[in-house]
Parts: structure tokens; sequence; C-alpha cells
């Protein structure tokens, strides 16, 4: 289908791009950016008022597919993605089996490719059925489409099979994703502080995060792997990967819209919406976390979405499970935060768009020249949204299966800023709503 | 990110359920002390009944064991004439995987009045508070290593028996504080009530320095800690802490803040003792102690019941 989208502020951080402008599509491409006058369109979208953006790209969301359907299905959530302006996301490999087999991969690629929402681009599991012992066949499953390698949530205690899976992963040149978690240090259900001591929550120290980190650059040292860090929690992990990037480290990474905007403090009365993983920590973390993003240490924004339905959250804040819808609220996270602490629009969206895709880097094929960015010949992904309405989030609105979000505050809805109006993935509109 | 009103209080400050000590006015736990003190007479009468709860059915729900606890909360509710009815949760339907609200919701829908309930989990009766009929009242009688809200305020009403005054008391608290619901409860009551000073007194381990936030003053010498106390609070340890690897063995634990007469010897002569129980004798309390002249730990079982009977008529007679 040929599409025009007229008159909006076509902005693209990866370029600098930023001017009212044409959109030309034709062939799931954009043939051409600025004022176009000559085009038999098909269909004529007036973005009058709306920022044009290269579509947004998500590296952590959880569809629960498959395993945990009751939760999340492929259909509902990539529902949700596009509703959220996201075009591309990467999912963690720990579903229910874990995507340890290349049949797992395919089918959920395909079952995907079907809904033609949202690219889906699946990590594969590092070691077999995450038990963090055997190596899965990481060639095999890169050849069914996996991006990247990852524990998900389950540490490996075992540093011998940690070094092993980086050595094997860096002869290939594929990346690893780990969220730096100490297996033992990190078994609390809140970080450790003022709050979980009041409460008598088990605490997390920031050492699960740090001694995790101090062994992954080590191990990245010895086998010249390249890592992608996923959802640092602390100030001190910051720190220690702002070194490692001085240091010429292979090494990328990410922080989730809870972390960035919540702390512990907002437990209040075992809210257990604030049950997350990482656990939030204190304003002082949060504070080094925006700052990262804000100069670039930290990459990329994510979702971290992971729908949990009411009766695993209505419990005991310790045994609610942790996790939180995410993906229809990650532009707007993203945006108050730009707002907040004043970084501009368009740095704003490159860490969720060019900078996730940069993490992804050559894993993404023959998207990685123009994935997360507005390009004349590249693919035509596109997120289209009104950087200027608020609106009310009313948790059960959403399209995701999750309703349970930390920002819904019980019933009353956070007011979020900017709304998707409408998404194309591959020049073939996956959500509207203008 | 929100400030929410206080779940225990309602609109006009008043208390209708009772999850924790933390953030209750001075006003409020002063009141139960004093509700408390009318009804040491009533266990002292031949009768020991006043109708102040007839007709109301009020659940004991244990999600944990307690013999002593519950018998406790028994007793104070029959003393204010309600129906109690004890259900023993770890041995049934939660062992059926009935989810907690499940229970709650059935148990509702028998017309209970009061919950009095016991759970592992640190803030389990928040929860049920918050899904429970808006008449139904909670008593938190132990929620993990959060919170017990009666026997904090039966430790106050003891330490004001004895003490009158809580400006200028300085009140050691020995032990496993990390994993005591009772030190969290004793701590925060002995701050709103005005204690001059409250120490935490015990290894690393069990005494991380994390709870100076607390506004407590951490000690890990026994000596120091107890030094020129009016009240020392031993607390029960568990056995989980030796596989824990939280101690070597309870025979080193006593050693090191085992309280026995000598180092009684330190605090001010007319220190009182005080423990929650069930007391391990030998371990954190030599019997010499448990059982001597500076020993309240029997008065504090008997001012348990007034303090609970205070608890629940205070609660009841608050509506939502």
């Amino acid at each position: 289908m040929k599409i025009l989208v007229r008159g909006g502020r076509v902005l693209d951080p990866a370029s600098g791009r930023d001017e009212a402008a044409d959109l030309a599509i034709a062939s799931g491409r954009i043939v051409t950016i600025g004022r176009v006058a000559d085009f038999d369109a098909e269909r004529v979208i007036d973005a009058d008022g709306l920022v044009v953006a290269p579509g947004l790209v998500d590296l952590a969301a959880r569809l629960r597919e498959p395993g945990r359907e009751h939760q999340g299905m492929l259909e509902s959530e990539l529902a949700a993605a596009a509703a959220g302006g996201i075009t591309s996301l990467v999912c963690p490999p720990d579903t229910d089996p874990p995507l340890d087999e290349p049949g797992l991969v395919e089918m959920l690629k395909f079952r995907a490719r079907k809904l033609s929402r949202c690219r889906l681009f699946p990590l594969g599991a590092l070691t077999r059925g995450l038990a963090g012992e055997v190596l899965t066949e990481m060639a095999e499953l890169t050849e069914a489409g996996c991006v990247g390698f990852s524990q998900a949530d389950v540490a490996i205690s075992d540093t011998m099979v940690l070094q092993r899976a980086l050595q094997y992963a860096a002869t290939f040149g594929y990346t690893v994703w780990l969220r730096p978690q100490d297996a033992f240090l990190g078994q609390g259900v809140a970080a450790s502080g003022a709050v979980a001591t009041r409460l008598g929550l088990s605490g997390v120290p920031v050492a699960a995060e740090t001694i995790a980190l101090h062994t992954v650059f080590e191990l990245m040292r010895i086998t010249g792997a390249r890592v992608h860090l996923c959802r640092l929690s602390s100030a001190a992990g910051v720190a220690l990967l702002r070194q490692a990037k001085a240091e010429g480290l292979p090494v990328t990474a990410d922080v989730s819209i809870n972390s960035l905007h919540l702390s512990d403090v907002d437990i209040g009365f075992f809210n257990a919406d604030m049950r997350l993983t990482p656990p939030l920590r204190q304003p002082s973390d949060r504070a080094a976390l925006r700052a990262a993003l804000a100069d670039g240490t930290l990459d990329a924004l994510v979702s971290d979405h992971n729908p949990v339905d009411d009766d695993a959250k209505t419990l005991p804040f310790a045994e609610a499970e942790p996790g939180a819808t995410g993906l229809e609220l990650l532009l707007s996270m993203a945006l108050k935060w730009g707002a907040d602490d004043r970084v501009g629009l368009a740095d704003t969206l490159a860490r969720i768009s060019c900078g996730p895709v940069r993490v992804l880097g050559e894993s993404l094929g023959s998207l990685a020249a123009s994935a997360g960015r507005l390009v004349e010949g590249g693919v035509a992904d596109v997120c289209l949204f009104d950087p200027g309405v608020e609106w009310p989030l009313q948790p059960a609105e959403l399209k995701s299966q999750g309703k349970h979000t930390p920002f819904s505050f019980g019933h009353t809805g956070m007011a979020l800023r900017g709304r998707v109006r409408a998404t194309l993935v591959a020049g073939t509109i996956a959500f509207e709503a203008l | 990110m929100l400030s929410r009103r206080n779940p225990q209080l309602n609109a006009h400050g008043e208390l209708i359920h009772l999850l924790s000590i933390e953030g209750l006015p001075k006003a409020v736990l002063t009141q139960i002390l004093d509700t408390a003190g009318t009804f040491l007479s009533v266990n002292d009468r031949e009768v020991k009944k006043v109708p102040l709860l007839r007709g109301k059915s009020v659940f004991n729900l244990f999600f944990e064991n307690s013999t002593r606890t519950r018998t406790t909360f028994e007793i104070a509710a029959k003393r204010l004439s309600a129906d109690v009815i004890n259900l023993d949760i770890a041995r049934s339907s939660a062992t059926k995987g009935e989810s907690l609200l499940d229970t709650i919701a059935n148990l509702s829908a028998m017309h209970a009045d009061m919950f009095v309930v016991r759970h592992g989990e640190s803030g389990a009766p928040y929860l049920i508070a918050q899904h429970c009929a808006p008449h139904v009242h909670v008593v938190n009688a132990g929620d993990g290593r959060h919170a017990h809200p009666t026997q904090g305020l039966l430790d106050m009403y003891t330490i004001r028996h004895y003490k009158k005054d809580f400006s200028g008391l300085v009140v050691a608290v020995v032990g496993d504080i990390v994993h005591s619901r009772v030190a969290r409860s004793d701590i925060h009551a002995l701050s709103i009530l005005g204690a001059a000073e409250i120490r935490a007194v015990g290894p690393k381990t069990l005494v991380p320095g994390d709870l100076a936030q607390m506004g407590v003053r951490v000690c890990h010498d026994m000596a120091e800690g107890i030094r020129g106390a009016d009240v020392v609070i031993m607390l029960r340890l568990q056995n989980e802490r030796m596989s824990g690897a939280m101690l070597p063995s309870a025979a080193e634990f006593a050693k090191s803040y085992g309280l026995t007469a000598e180092k009684l010897a330190l605090a001010k002569p007319d220190a009182i003792v005080m423990h929650p129980g069930p007391i391990n004798r030998g371990v954190e309390i030599d019997s010499g102690v448990a059982d001597g002249a500076q020993s309240v730990i029997l008065p504090q079982v008997t001012f348990g019941i007034a303090v609970r009977m205070a608890v629940m008529s205070t609660i009841a007679g608050n509506q939502a």
C-alpha cells in the first residue's frame, strides 16, 4: 500500500533531522522524506500537530507465549506494542518451555509474523532450560532468528559455565544479554535499605548487582565477549558501567521505565504493583540512572513489559509475582523523563529507537541499517504521536492482558503525556487512533 | 509518588484496623493503654466478661502456627462476649490451594466482624484489610518480620506500668532484631511515646547497621548496649538462624548476648527484664534472670489479654 504521511514534524534522532516534512511510503519502505507533491497515495494520513518518529524499539518485553498464555498472548501483547508505537521488540527466553530450541523460536517468529503488528526478536536461552549448566545450540538458534543469548532473570552461579558461555558466544560474535544479579545476594524481594528494613521485607543489597558486574567485566576481559547488561538498578552499578565503557569493553546497557521513575518509597503499604525485578532502589539510585540515560552511559530505555494477572498480584508483597505491564507506557514514560530532566525530544526518542538498535547491531541483519531511524529507502517502521496531549492511565483500557502497573496508583490513574496516533510496521498500519 | 492515607485509620483519624504501630498518633496509643487499664480489673472479677462485642464474630486466622498469641486473643475476645472461631489455616484450605483472598471472601460470607490474622509474609494483613468488606476489622497478630502491634502495645503497657513515664527511659532490645516483628513494633511504639533512647543490640548479622534508620542506636557490644538501661527486652532466638549462616551456634550467641545476672548488673538497679516468649532458657536468657526479681515476663502475658481487649473494643467501635 502507498501511504502519504502529510505535514508532520519528522524527527529522526539518528540523523538529527527535525523538520516539517511529508513521508511517502511504498512497498514497505520510505520512498521520500521532504515535500512530496506528486505521489499517488492510497491512504493519506494527516500528521498536522504530530511527531513523525521512527517506530520504537523495546529491548525487554515478555509476551508470555509459549506457556503462560493466561497472562498474555502474542495477539494481545503485540497489539499492545503497536498501540505503544513499538515496531520492534526483543523478548527474553524465559517462556515455558524456555527458548532453548530452534523449533520454539521459529514457531514464535512465525506466529508474530502472521499477526504483522510488530517485529519480534527473541533472545535464545544461553543455557539449556536456563539451568546454568549446559550451553544451548547457539548457532542453530541464531539461524532460527535469535538476536542474542540470555539467562533472563536466572543468574548463573557457576562462574566456569558463565566463562565458557561467553567464550563460545564470542567465537561467533553473538551478544550475551545478562541482568547483573548475584544468585545468592539477589534472593530478596525489595532493595535493601530503610524501606525494606522498616517493612520487614527481605532485601537485595546493591552488592548483588555490583558483584555480578565485576564478574561479568572480568570475564569480558578474558573472553572478549560482547555483553548487553539488562535493567541496571543502582548508582554503584552505573558507576561500574561507566568505567567499563571508558576502558573500551564492548558493553551496552539499559534501564526500565520503572527504575527510571519510581523508588522503594513508592512501595507504600506493601503495594504489590511495586514488586518488580530488579527491585526499586533508593531515590539517589534513580537519580544516577536518569543521569546515565541522559549522558548515554545507558544506551536504551526499556518497557520491561511483564504482564501479570490478578491472581498472581493480589498476594502478600513477597509472594506476589514481580512484573508490570509496560509496552503502552514506554513512550509516555520516556517523554516524562525527557520533560522532567530537560532532555531534548530527539535525545529522548533516541533512547527508544536508534539507541536500542545500536545495541542489537549486526544481529538485525539487513534491518540494522534502517530500523530505529527514518531514512529514504529504509523500512517504513514509523510511530506518529501527539506530543502535547495528556491522557489518564486506566489499566482496564490497556490492550495488554497485563493490567498491573505501578503507575496506576490503584484506580486514580496517573496523567501520561504523549499519545500514539498511528504505528506503521513495514509500511502497514499496525495501529491507528487518528 | 503518591501519599495514601494510612489504611488503618478512617477519615476522622480513628483506628479501624490495627495493622502496625508505625504512623499511629500518640493519642491513639495512649488511649488503648488507658482502656487496657480499665479491662485489667475485669480479669480480676469473678465473672470475667463485659458485653462490648456481644453478637460479634471474631475469626482467628492463623496462617502460621501459634498457641500463645492465639489463646490470648481468644480469651480477650471471649471476655468481650464475642463469638470466637479459630481457624488453623496452616493446616486447612491454604494447603488445598485456596488463595488468601478466597479464604477471606468465604469467611466474610459467614458474617465475620473481625479477623485476627497471623501470616508468615510481611504485609499480608494489609492485603486482607484492603479486600474485606467495609464493616470488617482486621487485627494483625504478627506478619512476617514486619509487625506485631498488639505485642508492641502490651510491651508499652508493661513498661508504663512499671516505669510510669516514657520520657528519659533507655530501652535495650537485644537479639535477632532483623527478623523480629516484635522488635519493629516496640521500636515504633517507643519512638512515638517518647523514650529517650532505644538501643538495638546484637551481632551484625542480626542487627545490621541500616536499622539505625529506624531511629535506634545500634550496639554490637552487649555491655555497651545494656549499660544504664531502664528496660531490657530480650528476643527469642529462632533455630533457623543457625542454618541460615547468621550465627555459628546458640551457645556462642548465649556467651556474647545471652542475658545473665552479671550482664544485667550493668543496667540500672531497677531495670525490668521483658521477653515476648516463648523463652529459650540458657540461650537468650538465663533461668535465674527469667525467674528473677527484675523479670516481668509473666505480667506481660496478663497485660496482653487486657491490651488485646482494648484493641478489639476500640476498633470495633470505629466505622470505616
